[in-house]
């Protein structure tokens, strides 16, 4: 089944159709998602209107996850089975995820300094996502650093596989140590501890970031594809053989 | 063996490897990673007075008591509790029976805070229901 979809030319086919798709949906979701978040939704008993910010810190703090997630797999997939459109969806998801995770860390200041009364502490959770940041960047140096654009995959495909292990430790780091951010309120044992009036705006949210996610991530692959495509046919330039 | 099945074997043998690492050097070091200590933890290592740490509780019912600036109140774990002095502005969460997390020295028994931060829990609700929690004895939460 893989092998089907590794062909670069039925992907930019199939992505054609889905681009569209991917770009309604983000548009719908955030629309209907925001409303409810910053319109609908109470106040919280204890932090007032501040609360709203959740609705843009939570989603991007997922998805700075997911997008490294992502990456791990795209890059162990390109590594062991050396599929091409494997390792361009890795190089391709980085540049979002560092977006994300910088959405998550400014907008986390933008929500301490009026509750906790701070900008930044470091505290497990708190600096082990700036990790991640540096992780992302790091990535995106390393796999843009090297002539050979293959030699450059290969390199930043270890990297990403050797920084998966701060996935675990960001989730667990509220539970495993004592740290000044509150532990999970979704995704726990024991079922959300948020109210429902509360968890749709943010799960809309959630959802938004995603198709939003899919939707760049195709048309940066597209862009990788495309950008393949003429590499080779300058090469054959060079060499006379077009 | 096929090439593409070596190299497979060698990256989860690896990432095991590297989980394995990181969860020892993550033991190692689970003294620094802690944010703060607990008053019982804090009673019980009796830090110098020039050592700079955090301690994190509730703050007790019934003990902030403010003269001007300077407040004092007590962290409890709810099995022991530390005296706190604070001379500055306190986050707006600050209350009674709320969590709070303060960084300074302990000077003679009582914790000098430098630095006062407010550290909520993980739920969130609307005021009403939180009202009504309360009316029908079914609050959970401190005291907002």
């Amino acid at each position: 089944m893989i092998q089907k979809f590794a062909n670069p030319a039925r992907f930019i086919r199939l992505s054609q159709a889905l681009l569209p798709w991917m770009a309604g949906l983000t548009l719908a979701f955030a629309a209907v998602g925001l409303y409810l978040g910053l319109v609908v939704a109470p106040a919280d008993y204890q932090q007032g209107e501040s609360v709203r910010i959740m609705y843009i810190h939570v989603p991007a703090a997922w998805m700075a996850l997911f997008c490294y997630t992502a990456m791990a797999i795209a890059a162990a997939v390109g590594l062991i089975w050396k599929h091409p459109l494997a390792d361009l969806a890795a190089k391709s998801t980085a540049p979002i995820g560092a977006a994300f995770t910088f959405l998550a860390l400014f907008t986390g200041a933008m929500w301490g300094k009026p509750m906790w009364g701070t900008w930044w502490v470091w505290d497990a959770r708190l600096t082990s996502m700036l990790v991640l940041f540096f992780l992302y960047l790091g990535y995106i140096a390393l796999v843009n650093a090297f002539d050979n654009p293959a030699r450059g995959i290969k390199a930043s495909s270890i990297l990403v596989l050797v920084g998966f292990v701060n996935v675990p430790i960001i989730k667990f780091s509220v539970e495993w140590w004592n740290t000044l951010h509150q532990p999970a309120s979704v995704l726990k044992i024991g079922g959300p501890s948020i109210h429902p009036s509360m968890l749709w705006p943010l799960l809309l949210m959630a959802l938004a970031f995603t198709t939003y996610y899919l939707w760049v991530l195709l048309l940066r692959l597209r862009g990788e594809i495309i950008a393949n495509k003429i590499r080779v046919l300058r090469l054959r330039r060079v060499h006379g053989q077009a | 063996m096929k090439r593409k099945h070596k190299r497979l074997t060698f990256v989860v043998v690896a990432l095991g490897f590297l989980a394995l690492a990181t969860a020892l050097v993550l033991l190692a070091f689970e003294e620094g990673i802690v944010f703060f200590y607990s008053p019982t933890e804090l009673t019980a290592k009796k830090p110098p007075a020039e050592r700079r740490l955090r301690v994190g509780g509730l703050v007790e019912e019934g003990s902030v008591e403010k003269s001007g600036t300077v407040v004092t109140f007590r962290v409890t774990d709810l099995n022991n509790s530390v005296p706190v002095t604070y001379k500055g502005i306190l986050p707006d969460l600050f209350r009674e029976g709320q969590g709070v997390v303060a960084e300074g020295r302990l000077v003679g028994g009582v914790f000098v805070a430098a630095e006062v931060l407010a550290k909520h829990d993980e739920t969130y609700m609307p005021p009403e229901v939180a009202e009504a929690l309360k009316k029908s004895g079914r609050w959970q939460g401190g005291n907002p």
